[in-house]
This record gives C-alpha cells, sequence and structure tokens, in this order.
C-alpha cells in the first residue's frame, strides 16, 4: 500500500541545532569577522545579519586520502584528437585540463573560504558577546502596570471553570469517609455478628432480625451522605501580579558647535547606535533623549540631532544642566535605569570645565546607572577631558571615558567601556 | 475525444493527482516486473528539503557540528542559486520513503515518483549489494535509537566531549565497513535493551585483554611475541570500538553507531552509477509508456524530456562543465544498452555479449541490477558502442615517467583496456587508501601500528596526519601508521612514509 503524506507542516528547523553547534565551533573566527565588519559598517546598517568567511582548512574534516604521485588512470570522456600512444608534457599546478580533473577537483579547492551569513540576531550576539551593563538593573513597575496571571494553589470560591476536579473529588471523599466512619464501623461489627449468628448451631431468629434491621438502618444513612457536597467544591486560584518591567532611558548628548564636523558626528553617531542597541537587549523598554548643544542646549528629534547645522560656541554644562532638569521632571531614577553617553571633540568654553564637573559630581551621577564621555579628537586633550579625568577617579564605577580617534576605534573603544568585569560585585559591596 | 484520458493537463499538482500518477506509474511499473517496497510519499518545502540534504538525507540523525556546516553550505548556494535542490531524496527503507519538493510542477512530481518510488525503490530491494549490507525494515528504527542514545549523552556527558568523539569517529567513517562479511541483521526494537549487555560484556572483554597480571616469563622475548590481531583488520572503527584500553562503555557504543551508519552507506557508494542508471533508466521507459497509453499530453512530455535531458548530459573533459563522469549519463546509457543489444544487437554486439543478444532484454536488465556493483557492472557491460559514444580515452599519470600518455582510446585495441580502467576507476580500493591494524602492542606500550599498503605506488596525502590524531584520541595511546608496498608476509616491510601521533620528538 502506497502512502501520501504532507509534511509540510512539519518543523522546518531541524537543521537549527547542528547550525548553533557549527557556530559555536568557529566562535572565534566568527567574532573575528564581526569586529572587523563592525568598524568597517556604515551607520544604517549596523543592525543587519553580516557575511561570515573561514578558511576552508579549518572546518574540513580529514579523511585518509591518496596523495599526488604513483601511477593514476583515469578515463575522460570528450575526445576529439588523442590516439593511443600520444604523449604529452604534465601540465604544471595540477589543475590544468588532463591532468586529472577528477582528483583535483576533489582536493583542489580548499583554498576557498568556507563563507556563509549569520542572521542580526546572530551577529547582535556576537557583537555584545562578553559585554555587560555596569550596575544593577533596577526593575521597577511603571504607570501602565501589566499583569501576568499566577496559579495559587486552590480556593473555595471561584467560577464553574476553573474547578480542580482532582482536589475537589478529593476532599468530597475525605468528608464521606469521616461523616461515614462510625457508621461503617458499626456496620462491619453488626455484619460480622450476623455471620456467626448464621453459623451458629441454634439459630436466633430475634436477634437476627434486629442485627438486619439495623443495618438496614445503617446502610440507609450512609447512603444518605452526599457524593459531593458544596463545600467539596475546590477552585484553581489565580492570582495576577504586576510585571515589573525593567526599563532605561539613554541620554546622548553631543556637541553641535562649529568645531563638530560631520565625520565626528557620524562617529558619534555609530557609538550611540551601538549603546542604543546595548540597552536595546538588555531592556524591555528603551526611551532615548537627544540633546545637543552649543551654547545652549536643545532637546530634539533624532533627525535634528544628527542632520541639522548649528555654528557657535561652547557651554558643555549647558547640555548637562538640561539633562539633569529632564531626569528630575521626567525620568525619576528610582523607575528608570538612566544611562548617559556624551560625544564631544575637547572644545569647552574654559570655565565651563569645572561647571561641567560639578553638576556630574553633585547630583547627576548618583542618579544614572552609568555615564560615558567619548571624546573624538586626534589633538591633544583639553581642560574639559581633564576635568573629567578627576571624577573618573572618585566615581569609577559609573563614569567612564575614552578617546576615539577614528571610525575603526569605535567597536574597541566600546567594549572596553562595557567591559564584563570581574571585580563588580565586591566593588558593589563597597560603596 | 481523447482529451479525457489525460491525467492532467495543468501544471498545478494536488494530493489527487500525485495518487492517481502514483497508481498509474506503479501498475505499468507491475507490468515491467519492478519488485518494490510500499512507497511513503512524502511532500516537503524547500526548507526542509535543505534539512534533508544536510543530514544526508536521513530522516533523523544525531546532532553534530558537521551537519550545520552542510546546511549552512547548502541553504547558502541555493539563496545564491547557484545550486537547485535535487528534485527528489529516497530513503533506503521499508517502507521506502520519497521526499517531493512542494515547488515542484505536476510533471516533475510524476517523474520524480517514477525515478525514486519505483526506480531507485526497486534497486533498494533487488541488489545484492543493498540485500546483504542493509536492512530496510529496521533503519529508521536503529536512526532514532542512536539519535537518543546520543543526545542522552550528551546530557550525561557534556556535548563537548561527544562531539569530540563524533569527530573522531567520523574521520574514520569509511573505515568502520565490513567488506567481506555480512554483519548480522540489526534488531529493531531490542536495539536498546542490547546495549546495555554489550556495554557490560565489552568492558570486560577489554579489561581481560589488557590485563596487567604477568603471565610468565618467556613472554618479554619481542621475537616471539604473535601480533595482535593476528591477521590485520581493515575494520578500524570495529577494531577499536572492541579493544581500544580506555574508552567508557557509551564511548564504545558511540563509535558502533558511527560504524553502523557507514555500513548503512557503503552499497549506496558502491553502486551510485548502477542505481542512478537504473532509476533514470525507468522514469524514461514508465514516462514513455503513461504518453504511449495517452495518459499524458505533449506538455507533459516536452518538460520532462527538458528535465531528462538535462539530467543525462555529459560534457567534454576540456569543457567548463566536466565535473567528472556524470553518473545519471553513464548508468541511463549503459542500461539502455543492454536493452539495445539484446534486442537488436548488431555483429560486434553478438561477438562481445553472446549472453545478451537476442534474450529478453527485460530479464538482462534485471540480472544486470541484481548481481553487480559499480566497479563489476562497467566490466561486464561497457559495450564497445558506449565507449565511442561517449568518445572515452584513458590518461596515465605515472610519476616514473616525466609525460602524460594516452594508453588507450575508443578504437578496436583499445576497447578491452579502456573498460578494464573505467572498472577500476569505480573501485573502491582505487579511490580509498587502504589502511590496516597492522599490529596492537598489547604487552609493551600499548601503542598501535598501523599500515598503509600501497595500490599502485600511489602515496597517502598529508591529511593522514590530522586523521591519526583522530586515532590517536580513539585508541588512548601512541599511533604510528606506516606506508608499505604489498608484499609478502615473510618480508619485513620497508615504510614508504610514516605518520605518528603523538610526533616523536627526537628524530633519530
Amino acid at each position: 500500500m502506497n502512502y501520501v503524506i504532507d509534511r509540510r507542516l512539519n518543523g522546518k528547523q531541524k537543521s537549527l541545532v547542528n547550525r548553533q553547534r557549527f557556530l559555536e565551533r568557529y566562535r572565534k573566527q566568527i567574532k573575528q569577522s564581526v569586529e572587523k565588519a563592525v568598524g568597517d559598517r556604515s551607520i544604517t546598517d549596523i543592525n543587519k545579519g553580516e557575511k561570515i568567511s573561514i578558511p576552508r582548512k579549518d572546518t574540513d574534516e580529514p579523511v585518509f586520502r591518496h596523495g599526488k604521485g604513483g601511477f593514476q588512470e583515469q578515463v575522460l570522456p570528450g575526445n576529439k584528437e588523442f590516439i593511443s600512444g600520444d604523449r604529452f608534457k604534465r601540465p604544471e599546478g595540477g589543475a590544468g585540463q588532463g591532468s586529472g580533473p577528477g582528483q583535483a577537483s576533489n582536493s583542489g579547492e580548499g583554498m576557498d573560504d568556507f563563507v556563509f551569513e549569520i542572521s542580526q540576531s546572530e551577529f547582535l550576539d556576537f557583537m555584545f558577546e562578553d559585554l555587560e551593563l555596569p550596575n544593577l538593573v533596577k526593575r521597577h513597575l511603571m504607570g501602565d502596570v501589566e499583569y501576568k496571571t499566577h496559579r495559587a494553589g486552590v480556593a473555595d470560591v471561584g467560577n464553574p471553570g476553573q474547578i480542580n476536579i482532582v482536589r475537589s473529588m478529593r476532599s468530597a471523599s475525605a468528608r464521606r469517609m469521616a461523616l461515614g466512619g462510625k457508621d461503617r464501623r458499626r456496620l462491619r461489627a453488626l455484619e460480622a455478628e450476623l455471620q456467626q449468628l448464621m453459623l451458629a448451631p441454634v439459630p436466633d431468629s430475634e436477634r437476627q432480625q434486629q442485627l438486619e434491621d439495623e443495618i438496614q438502618h445503617l446502610k440507609g444513612r450512609l447512603k444518605r451522605i452526599p457524593w459531593l457536597d458544596d463545600f467539596d467544591i475546590k477552585y484553581n486560584l489565580h492570582v495576577k501580579q504586576p510585571v515589573p518591567r525593567s526599563q532605561a532611558v539613554m541620554f546622548c548628548l553631543m556637541d553641535v558647535s562649529g568645531s563638530m564636523t560631520q565625520g565626528i558626528k557620524d562617529i558619534a553617531k555609530r557609538f550611540f547606535i551601538l549603546l542604543y542597541l546595548f540597552l536595546q537587549r538588555n531592556y524591555e523598554h528603551t526611551d532615548v533623549v537627544f540633546i545637543r548643544h552649543h551654547t545652549s542646549a536643545k532637546e530634539v528629534d533624532e533627525q535634528e540631532f544628527f542632520y541639522s547645522r548649528e555654528t557657535g560656541g561652547t557651554i558643555v554644562s549647558s547640555a548637562l544642566k538640561l539633562m539633569q532638569e529632564i531626569v528630575d521632571k521626567r525620568y525619576p531614577p528610582a523607575q528608570w535605569n538612566i544611562y548617559g553617553a556624551q560625544a564631544s571633540d575637547g572644545d569647552n568654553w574654559n570655565d565651563d570645565s569645572s561647571n561641567c564637573s560639578r553638576i556630574l559630581a553633585n547630583g547627576l551621577l548618583e542618579k544614572v546607572q552609568h555615564f560615558s564621555y567619548i571624546e573624538i579628537t586626534e589633538q591633544d586633550h583639553q581642560s574639559l577631558w581633564h576635568e573629567y579625568q578627576q571624577i573618573q577617579g572618585q566615581f569609577n564605577d559609573v563614569f567612564s571615558m575614552q578617546n576615539i580617534r577614528t571610525a575603526a576605534d569605535i567597536y574597541p573603544v566600546f567594549r572596553e567601556l562595557f567591559q564584563r568585569k570581574l571585580g563588580q560585585e565586591n566593588m558593589g559591596a563597597a560603596s | 475525444m481523447k482529451n479525457s484520458n489525460y491525467i492532467s493537463t495543468s501544471s498545478e499538482w494536488t494530493f489527487e493527482l500525485i495518487e492517481r500518477y502514483d497508481q498509474e506509474i506503479g501498475k505499468i511499473a507491475k507490468e515491467f516486473q519492478l519488485d518494490t517496497y510500499p512507497n511513503q510519499i512524502e511532500i516537503i518545502s524547500s526548507e526542509q528539503m535543505m534539512d534533508a540534504y544536510a543530514s544526508a538525507g536521513m530522516p533523523l540523525g544525531y546532532h553534530h557540528w558537521s551537519y550545520g556546516k552542510q546546511f549552512i553550505n547548502v541553504e547558502q548556494s541555493y539563496r545564491r542559486g547557484q545550486m537547485g535542490l535535487a528534485y527528489e531524496i529516497v530513503i533506503n527503507s521499508n517502507p521506502c520513503i520519497a521526499y517531493l519538493m512542494e515547488e515542484n510542477s505536476m510533471t516533475m512530481q510524476a517523474l520524480v515518483i517514477a525515478h525514486a518510488s519505483y526506480g531507485h525503490n526497486s534497486f533498494f530491494k533487488g541488489n545484492y549489494m543493498f540485500r546483504s549490507w542493509t536492512d530496510a525494515d529496521s533503519i529508521i528504527d536503529y536512526l532514532l535509537f542512536s539519535k537518543n542514545y546520543i543526545a542522552e549523552c550528551e546530557q550525561r556527558y557534556g556535548v563537548s566531549q561527544v562531539e569530540e568523539l563524533l569527530d573522531s569517529c567520523h574521520a574514520l567513517m569509511n573505515y568502520g565497513v565490513d567488506r567481506y562479511r555480512r554483519p548480522y541483521p540489526i534488531s529493531a526494537a531490542e536495539e536498546a535493551n542490547r546495549q546495555k549487555e554489550r556495554e557490560a560484556l565489552l568492558q570486560q572483554q577489554v579489561n581481560e585483554l589488557w590485563r596487567t597480571i604477568p603471565e610468565s616469563e618467556k613472554n618479554s622475548n619481542y621475537q616471539e611475541e604473535p601480533l595482535f590481531p593476528s591477521e590485520p583488520q581493515e575494520n578500524l572503527l570495529y577494531f577499536i570500538e572492541k579493544n581500544a584500553p580506555l574508552l567508557e562503555p557509551w564511548q564504545r557504543e558511540i563509535v558502533r553507531i558511527v560504524r553502523k551508519t557507514a555500513q548503512y552507506f557503503y552499497p549506496q557508494r558502491q553502486t551510485q552509477v548502477m542505481n542512478e542508471g537504473w532509476a533514470t533508466y525507468w522514469h524514461y521507459t514508465l514516462l514513455n509508456t503513461l504518453y504511449d497509453r495517452g495518459l499524458v499530453n505533449d506538455g507533459f512530455m516536452l518538460e520532462f524530456l527538458q528535465s531528462h535531458s538535462g539530467v543525462i548530459m555529459q560534457p567534454g573533459f576540456d569543457t567548463p562543465y566536466y565535473n567528472g563522469i556524470n553518473p545519471y549519463a553513464l548508468g541511463f546509457a549503459m542500461m539502455s544498452d543492454i536493452r539495445r543489444i539484446s534486442e537488436s544487437p548488431t555483429d560486434e554486439d553478438r561477438h562481445w555479449f553472446p549472453e545478451l543478444a537476442g534474450k529478453d532484454w527485460l530479464e538482462n536488465l534485471h540480472a544486470a541490477m541484481r548481481d553487480f556493483k559499480d566497479e563489476s557492472f562497467i566490466l561486464q557491460y561497457l559495450s564497445p558502442k558506449l565507449m565511442r559514444d561517449f568518445k572515452l580515452f584513458s590518461l596515465v599519470d605515472d610519476d616514473k615517467d616525466s609525460e602524460l600518455e594516452i594508453s588507450a582510446i575508443h578504437d578496436e585495441s583499445g576497447y578491452q583496456s579502456l573498460r578494464e580502467a573505467m572498472g577500476n576507476q569505480y573501485n573502491l580500493q582505487n579511490r580509498e587508501p587502504n589502511i590496516q591494524v597492522y599490529n596492537a602492542n598489547i604487552r609493551g606500550d600499548r601503542s598501535l601500528t598501523l599500515h598503509h599498503i600501497r595500490h599502485e605506488r600511489k602515496p597517502l596525502d598529508e591529511s593522514a596526519d590530522e586523521v591519526l590524531k583522530h586515532v590517536h584520541r580513539l585508541w588512548g595511546f601512541p599511533v604510528k601508521l606506516i606506508s608499505v608496498e604489498p608484499q609478502n608476509d615473510s618480508v619485513c616491510p620497508i615504510p614508504l612514509q610514516e605518520f605518528h601521533c603523538p610526533k616523536l620528538e627526537l628524530a633519530q
């Protein structure tokens, strides 16, 4: 008997496990490729999959093979002009025509790389591997609380749809046992007595009748015990519990004064995007606040943040002040995980740098989970950098700073900022 | 109108149509005496086809990274359009499972049914290699057993441990085959029960073998020391499974699983030309018969012929498309040739094939399918006409000669040697180095010595170094591989190449 079966609805990802095993095995090479890719990528497609290539030699599974040499005879199709006894020079390089394409095609391909693509999420996994958000994650209830129903044992009240049959039957059976126990015991005794009476040589019919009546009576009583009573019925109890949602807000602070060229902004943007992707992976909900500043700071949308042109002097503290205001107004630190990232070319009004460090040290840094400052410059550092260096000494668990020179530095710097720190717990305990 | 006879006229397939075609093709197949296992035709999507592809067509297999690599490879080249997926995969099991891709047109589905469900299927059931080496009834059960067993080992001993072991076993997979002995049939459901007994027994034997209690002083004289095994053994995995000193019982079971899997694929590697030729010949004949009976229309036939002629194309050695001899082309040509010789032989055919000429073609064809493997099939049936049609020639590359030589072409003086050379080409011995267990030093340092017996002076490739590492991992003690020329037992073999693992530190 023949069968035709439709298997299209069966799982199609049978090979998924094997694929993951493969990625796991070549983790090191893939990570290298990813790191290289992050450096090369343009801003818009940082969030895509990636082509990975691994030297084919590494992925080969070795087997015993014949090497070159010895006597090899091969039959080939498509003869045109050869006749028996024709002789000609052995071609160099092995893979040429006539020297045995059959052999060459088995072993001669070995030089190519093994190229394949990983998906976007795999790419991000590799990109953020071993990185960790500093400090503990605050989990808090938001205004619009989400609930999740949990089972919470059984209850005596509920709606019929939630009857717990097993528990109901168990309690009914317990009740029946409890109510009928005394009668049943008496019944057994009477029945035993009756039995003896029947076997006795002299029948005592009066006593027998009496016993039978009583047995009848007891059986009737037992029968009247309800099989299932109202209060036997148990209901599954479900309780709603509010789910704590972890949420983060990320402040992007950028200098847009005249000295910031489009190239520098580009680098800053890539850094912000990396940070954003990273936060997104760690929090269910991530807000982003863009603050740009020259002499005064302003909260803007993304488009304006990255692309509008401004000129003028630079007062960095204005941005920090604005950030502090926004935090106070909209993002209570008790509920939000706050991250700040500031990008600048290091220019600042000379007197202002001390203001900046004061704002950070006296308040802002206590509220944030982490604040990173990146300076995008190839020149010497100016006063802002030096001021910040002092802060770093005091607040090295929440504040970090790095210098970026070229686009290729972005990813390494990012990794350095968020490298998983082994001594983290100790530091947390100490503070 | 004749029109009403057609089974279908559009290229869309439906389940009813597939069943209808299957019935009609089955009827004709019966007339041609094709004896098959029951068919199980499964419709799958292209993703599922890629899955099936990656696991060598096995419907269920244990997990291993190499299958992942295979899958990525297939997926990649499919996405880029470098490779079309095979239209079908067929599994040597009872019932015989054939996968049809949902993207195929009705014509292609019919072609695949004829090719896989009747062609390959009858070959699996009829050919002596498959009859004696594989067990179609229990293979699915065994695959399931092995998958579960290996998954259990992974849980118990860790994925990486199991993976390393499998890596090593895979490296020796081609040397896990009994070539001359029929393995006892794998019994399906009992496998799991027996495994436990086997485990205990095996370990006991090994313990016995490696007992360190001294027996007698005499044995210390090494010249008298007998070799172990007393005869060289070609089944390396079997030898390791039974004798490796340090393997745990579960590790031995995994070695056994890989060995059994290799054994299952062993006939397929040796009957490629015949198997594909047979299936191609029958899809061609069956579908043509459908047409002759007015069951399919011209459009169907044109689509079929276009695909068929693509399958049996043989590019010449000097074209860019050349990729060895196409087993479909050669097999199909030879199968058709047997019919031609039987039905309308020329004088030449009468001279070369007196036993075929003028006899019943169907009987001749079935006999050829039943009793041969590629090597002997070619030696027996490759006709001068085919050699001329394929314009075959033979090229000798001898490292003792500074030049290449055309040793034979498709002419009167060349037919015989050309046919032999062609047969040799399909001889497994010729393609894979002959490696045997020569000696395990059970009384000394427990080192293992393997011999490579050279075939036509061919040396071993350097990859042997890597493989030896895997042997070393399985054996647990030093392993040595020596490449020698074939010779008498009495003569001490001269090592031409030597491989060691671990590497010898001091060159002597």
